[in-house]
């Protein structure tokens, strides 16, 4: 399998503030928003991670990125540990990988028109100068469907709705061309009747340049449309893993079964066997002991109170967190 | 047809928003002294230094402001006086802004000891009184315009660089900071291309509010005689030594360049105004 990124063990701790007291005694504590996650993405793969707001996924993104530092943990990118980077190799690499934000009213600069945001990236990593630039970001606005493309270029996002803003925000990203995408919730603020052709653009980008994508979403419906495999996360943890459709369609952990479970469908054929958690997300500064759905979960037992489950493959390529699996 | 032409970009400036009378009414007061200044040659019917026997004239139609103890055509000072203190204003402001705005963008940005260092030592000259701090430099640099500018710009520093600074905080963590990050640009371009932009309209209006004070502290600083020399037309000189005669009963002496202060001070404040109220609503 050619991969195009591996990520090994990464964390991503936040220091808590703590009062007078605390700081005194010397006591720290952590938001762990991310806690020791692992996975691949193939060449051309769209990988989902899915999970409710609050459960790390963005914090993952950005953190493969380096847009937040990671506390520990490896990210291979095309062979290199993205996180022993200098500040400079680190720029140079950005070329490669790029993010799509989920809030395309605040990742444009106000006063920046959309075409020197999109040409911009090309001058700073001396691809191309600045008529060049400007001719790439005029074929990139047509590739996205902002046209006319000449009256487009010179517009400030204000003129331009969200789902327009999205898909400058997508040229800017894939100006570069780059090998390695990371799209944060990039549909979420979209309205739902836009969302099926950004999807697509995200889709046509992938195919034609090979893109490996790391889709970030809160939504299932989304991720089973996009998605070749799918983790999904809790707690800053991965807790179930595999094909997006099987995962899906027939989850294996209680937490993804109770997620699949939620979701509204407009066309739901079959009752499948219903999971409902008790009670709400537990704080990520002091996680349950043992399974971290232990408090929550209607099927746990002892074991899953004192012992971590590890990530197992249940089937090939499957992999689930759980002790009862 | 030519109305429209006229006036359609002046309604795009003035538009109907808010504060739109004080804009227009601090500009009308700006423009007008900026057109005195410009064409004092013109405006002026005397010579403003020429020294006649027509002593301590009450306004007439000969003398509209009167004349001074020395005979002097207090209008045509007036006029020629406009000249002096836009140009120590708005030298002192350039100086203040060239150095106030770069200073706070890099602080800032970066932050840490170098921001905690700059923050102190610009808290502390902030904590002055503007005005003795202004006096002191200009005393010690001896009177000249050039000086009082170098001086007036030393004590708005500070403004700049507070209100850059912590708008840079703002805008650092706004998400098309870290959009240009992601792209690969390097700390020069996005403190230039991204955030300063963003800057423009807090500078505005910091800008005019800044003149505004700036104005009444070269005021203060020609009463003390330490811009220009005499017989230099110019405002807060000859408010000092009209003050001199104004229990003698010749208002006009003080009245006529303290209405010009007041006014064109109010005018620069009215302009800030109405743009930090119209910045603060379009942020909305």
């Amino acid at each position: 399998m050619p991969e195009m990124l591996e990520v090994r063990n990464l964390k991503t701790y936040f220091p808590v503030r703590v009062g007078i007291l605390d700081s005194l005694r010397g006591k720290k504590y952590f938001v762990k928003a991310v806690d020791g996650i692992s996975f691949s993405i193939d060449r051309g793969e769209i990988f989902g991670l899915i999970g409710e707001s609050g459960c790390g996924k963005t914090t993952a993104g950005r953190s493969v990125l380096r847009l937040v530092e990671p506390t520990g943990g490896e990210v291979i990118f095309d062979g290199v540990d993205v996180l022993k980077l200098g500040k400079e190799e680190l720029r140079r690499i950005r070329r490669r990988m790029q993010i799509i934000f989920q809030d395309p009213y605040a990742s444009l600069s106000p006063r920046m028109k959309i075409g020197e945001a999109i040409a911009h990236p090309l001058i700073i990593h001396g691809i191309a100068d600045r008529r060049e630039a400007r001719e790439i970001a005029l074929r990139m606005l047509k590739r996205v469907g902002l046209t006319p493309e000449e009256e487009y270029y010179d517009r400030y996002p204000n003129q331009l709705s969200g789902g327009q803003r999205q898909r400058v925000a997508i040229a800017r990203a894939m100006a570069l061309k780059p090998d390695f995408v990371v799209a944060d919730e990039a549909v979420s603020m979209i309205d739902v009747s836009m969302r099926a052709s950004i999807l697509e653009l995200l889709e046509e980008f992938r195919r034609d340049y090979r893109l490996s994508m790391l889709f970030i979403t809160h939504d299932i419906a989304v991720a089973r449309l996009i998605a070749d495999r799918t983790a999904v996360m809790y707690l800053g943890k991965i807790v179930e893993l595999g094909k997006t459709r099987r995962l899906i369609d027939n989850p294996i952990h209680p937490y993804t079964k109770a997620l699949v479970n939620a979701a509204p469908s407009i066309t739901r054929r079959e009752r499948r066997e219903k999971v409902k958690l008790r009670g709400e997300v537990p704080n990520a500064v002091n996680p349950p002991k043992g399974c971290r759905l232990s408090n929550r979960c209607p099927f746990a037992t002892d074991i899953c109170r004192t012992k971590e489950p590890e990530l197992r493959e249940v089937e090939s390529g499957h992999f689930v967190a759980c002790h009862l699996a | 047809m030519l109305s429209s032409i006229i006036l359609k970009p002046v309604k795009a400036i003035f538009g109907n928003r808010p504060g739109r009378g004080f804009l227009i009414a601090g500009t009308i007061i700006v423009l007008a002294v900026v057109i005195m200044a410009i064409f004092a040659p013109f405006i002026a019917p005397y010579n403003p230094t020429a020294i006649s026997s027509d002593t301590f004239s009450p306004p007439c139609w000969k003398h509209i402001m009167g004349t001074n103890r020395l005979g002097q055509d207090v209008f045509s000072r007036i006029v020629w006086g406009s000249r002096i203190i836009l140009y120590v204003v708005l030298v002192a402001t350039a100086f203040s802004m060239v150095l106030g705005i770069p200073v706070g963008l890099v602080s800032g940005y970066y932050g840490g000891k170098l921001d905690r260092v700059l923050s102190t030592v610009m808290d502390s000259i902030y904590a002055f009184p503007a005005l003795i701090l202004a006096i002191v430099i200009a005393v010690v640099l001896g009177p000249s315009p050039m000086n009082a500018a170098v001086a007036i710009a030393f004590v708005y520093v500070p403004t700049y660089f507070r209100m850059i600074r912590g708008q840079t905080l703002s805008l650092k963590g706004q998400l098309f900071v870290e959009a240009a990050k992601a792209i690969g640009a390097r700390d020069r371009e996005i403190m230039l291309k991204y955030i300063l932009p963003n800057l423009i309209p807090t500078i505005l209006v910091v800008f005019s509010l800044s003149v505004a004070d700036a104005i009444l502290t070269e005021a203060g600083l020609s009463f003390l005689g330490l811009s220009v020399t005499p017989p230099t037309p110019d405002w807060g000189y000859d408010l000092r030594v009209g003050q001199a005669f104004f229990l003698d009963g010749y208002w006009w002496l003080v009245f006529f360049p303290g209405l010009m202060i007041m006014l064109l001070a109010m005018a620069f404040a009215l302009i800030g105004e109405a743009l930090s109220e119209r910045t603060s609503t379009s942020a909305r």
